[in-house]
């Protein structure tokens, strides 16, 4: 017998006689009433040690820019390059290798969604996003969201999100507490994430 | 107890020494330092776990759901498990089936010997310790790399983990830069942000080179294929990103049926855990991704006893468990022994179940016993894991163990004897000193608890005399 066929048998021996499968009850909060989501997402963002700037549409580029300052950054193809019009940002099309990654100083995204209760972004491996690594190994992660793409709960992002796609949710940067429970943000991902929320 | 601090075989059980609990304990409990960073660690997770608990008015019904969910899916186990191998086949990965941890680590080892590699980069996994893949690769000559910080501590230090989220809680600052700079890092002092720092200076030139990635997996969603890890460092980003291949070992108690139940476990998950709103990174991918992160996913659906727990009526609910470690941070006695007492993979009450519950009952015995059925663990549990029912029911399982009675089993079937019988009971009482008979002969017992003061008349004498 396959492994797989005896794993399968077992199962089934294990749960013969056992009382059908019941319903899940979900009467937990499907959306999250906060009043201002996009603000609630500001403070949230904070909290977690993350920088956040609100700007306007008309100063996104020239704010993208003055956080950039000198730093050597890449950027995803989808990315609207009125975003960062004022920079000389690198193109990851053709692809970036890792090496030529870890050369740079940062990467400029956009994001899929940010989640105003639990201050989390969440990238979605495409477009605007970008492919994971490129948020991954450079040092400094600037995320641009729109206010458009707040919503309140985990519920309401769950049902936005397409699977099939590599996701990535950040909840600030990285960060541990192994040592003696302090915490200390900043271990392997960007050890800087900065956030501008873009109000329309 | 690191009785196998450098084992050379591995053991492919959660069950890591057979000393018995209390003898366990009895060592830890001396150890002052050890003491007092579990209650510093104890004691601050509870709190922060206490705090974003309660921003959530719907938490019970988070917790319910939570429950419901696990309950219904494992009645169905065989049916998701074949729905999830369905569609990750689909998304372009390949499903693979391991009774034990000796076939899962041989099938790890394989598919890393097939790409030429020597060695392979680990996310932190408690299923992946729990079947000693590290030992198992290591006799392939293939060396695995642990990223995880607290993971990467206690590999450099030949030790054992001693909690499921903060596996070096154990260990001090001072003590963490000594294992690092014996083992050729370049920690600038001892302080938790240099120690970092010198951890990311080691692994990324690891992480940057890995051709072969290992992780365990949170969860898998039958219906669309989908794999999940939760982490704070980062570490997992660079594993499940950046090699060329990735491996995911995983318990065939994590599928969860749909997408949708995402929604309670993201939520229920990073509160009880680390007690934060969200976990700093989740990662979640389905199948393989063109241009994006490994382009060969293999995915082992492991068994290691899971199916021997999920015959155990009362015990399977522990299958529930999604390793928040939430129960180890409530208990009053892992807060005061740690856990190595425990001598397995998985400490706390929730290791005091499912250890015996997934390797069998032999070298666990005392496992059972190591609560006061005190209830909290249950209280906090986010998929509502009744412990200490399981608790008292394993210690009937252990009763019924043994092939020769224990001066225990005796002592309480005397016990159930004499209360069995109003004028036994009486009899007894004017004896005046039911624990006497027992106190001098079952030492383990009267050892730690003192003999029953006995009033000079019984209740129920005192009635007899003043109200007949």
């Amino acid at each position: 017998m396959s492994a797989r066929d005896d794993v399968l048998s077992r199962i089934r021996k294990a749960v013969a006689g056992a009382e059908p499968a019941e319903d899940v009850p979900r009467d937990y909060r499907a959306s999250y009433d906060v009043g201002n989501v996009v603000d609630h997402f500001a403070d949230m963002v904070a909290d977690y040690k993350a920088t956040v700037r609100r700007v306007g549409r008309v100063d996104l580029a020239a704010v993208v820019a003055e956080e950039v300052g000198g730093r050597r950054v890449g950027v995803p193809a989808g990315l609207p390059t009125e975003w960062y019009a004022g920079i000389d940002a690198v193109v990851d099309a053709p692809p970036l290798s890792i090496p030529e990654l870890d050369q740079l100083d940062g990467a400029v995204t956009g994001a899929r969604l940010g989640i105003a209760e639990t201050g989390t972004i969440v990238l979605d491996g495409g477009g605007r996003s970008g492919r994971r690594a490129i948020t991954l190994v450079p040092d400094w992660h600037l995320c641009i969201v729109e206010a458009s793409q707040v919503v309140g709960s985990v519920p309401q992002a769950v049902m936005t999100l397409e699977p099939r796609v590599p996701i990535t949710f950040i909840s600030g940067p990285s960060a541990t507490s192994d040592i003696e429970l302090n915490r200390v943000e900043g271990v392997h991902g960007p050890r800087t994430l900065n956030v501008l929320i873009v109000d329309d | 107890m690191t009785d196998h601090p450098t084992r050379t075989t591995a053991l492919p059980w959660p069950r890591r020494h057979s000393t018995p609990f209390p003898q366990a304990a009895k060592i830890k409990l001396a150890d002052t330092q050890l003491r007092r960073n579990l209650r510093k660690a104890t004691t601050t997770i509870r709190a922060k776990r206490a705090a974003v608990v309660g921003e959530l008015p719907d938490w019970e019904e988070l917790r319910e759901a939570a429950r419901a969910t696990k309950a219904a899916t494992l009645r169905e186990l065989d049916v998701h498990l074949l729905r999830l191998e369905e569609s990750v086949t689909a998304a372009g990965g390949k499903v693979h089936w391991a009774r034990d941890g000796a076939e899962a680590n041989a099938m790890v080892a394989a598919i890393a010997r097939g790409h030429g590699v020597d060695e392979v980069v680990k996310i932190k996994s408690l299923t992946t310790d729990e079947i000693d893949l590290n030992v198992a690769l290591a006799e392939q000559g293939i060396t695995a790399w642990e990223t995880d910080l607290a993971e990467l501590i206690v590999q450099l230090g030949h030790d054992e983990s001693s909690h499921i989220l903060v596996p070096a809680i154990h260990k001090n600052r001072s003590e963490i830069q000594q294992i690092f700079t014996d083992s050729g890092l370049d920690p600038a002092s001892d302080s938790p942000a240099d120690l970092a720092g010198a951890a990311r200076r080691y692994l990324r030139e690891r992480f940057l080179r890995a051709k072969v990635g290992v992780s365990g997996a949170n969860f898998a969603i039958a219906d669309t294929g989908s794999v999940v890890v939760v982490e704070s460092e980062g570490n997992g980003r660079m594993c499940l990103t950046l090699p060329e291949v990735l491996v995911t070992v995983m318990g065939i108690e994590k599928v969860l049926p749909t997408w949708q139940d995402l929604e309670v476990f993201l939520q229920v998950l990073p509160r009880s855990s680390t007690g934060e709103r969200m976990n700093p990174y989740t990662s979640i991918w389905t199948g393989v991704a063109a241009g994006d992160g490994p382009q060969e996913f293999h995915l082992i659906l492991l068994d290691n006893g899971r199916t021997r727990a999920l015959a155990d009526e009362i015990g399977r609910q522990a299958l529930q468990c999604i390793r928040c470690s939430a129960c180890l941070n409530v208990c009053p006695v892992y807060e005061r022994v740690g856990g190595h007492a425990y001598g397995s993979v998985y400490p706390g009450p929730i290791g005091a179940i499912i250890t015996p519950l997934l390797q069998g009952m032999h070298g666990s015995e005392s496992l059972p016993y190591a609560s006061s059925l005190c209830g909290a663990c249950y209280e906090v549990c986010p998929v509502k894991i009744d412990i200490p029912t399981v608790l008292v029911h394993l210690r009937d399982e252990s009763v019924q163990s043994h092939t020769r009675p224990t001066v225990n089993d005796v002592a309480f079937r005397s016990l159930a004897w004499i209360f069995g019988d109003r004028r036994r009971y009486e009899k007894a009482q004017q004896l005046g000193k039911l624990g006497t008979p027992f106190g001098s002969v079952f030492r383990p017992w009267s050892a730690s608890r003192g003999p029953l003061a006995v009033a000079p008349q019984s209740f129920r004498a005192w009635w007899q005399e003043n109200h007949r």
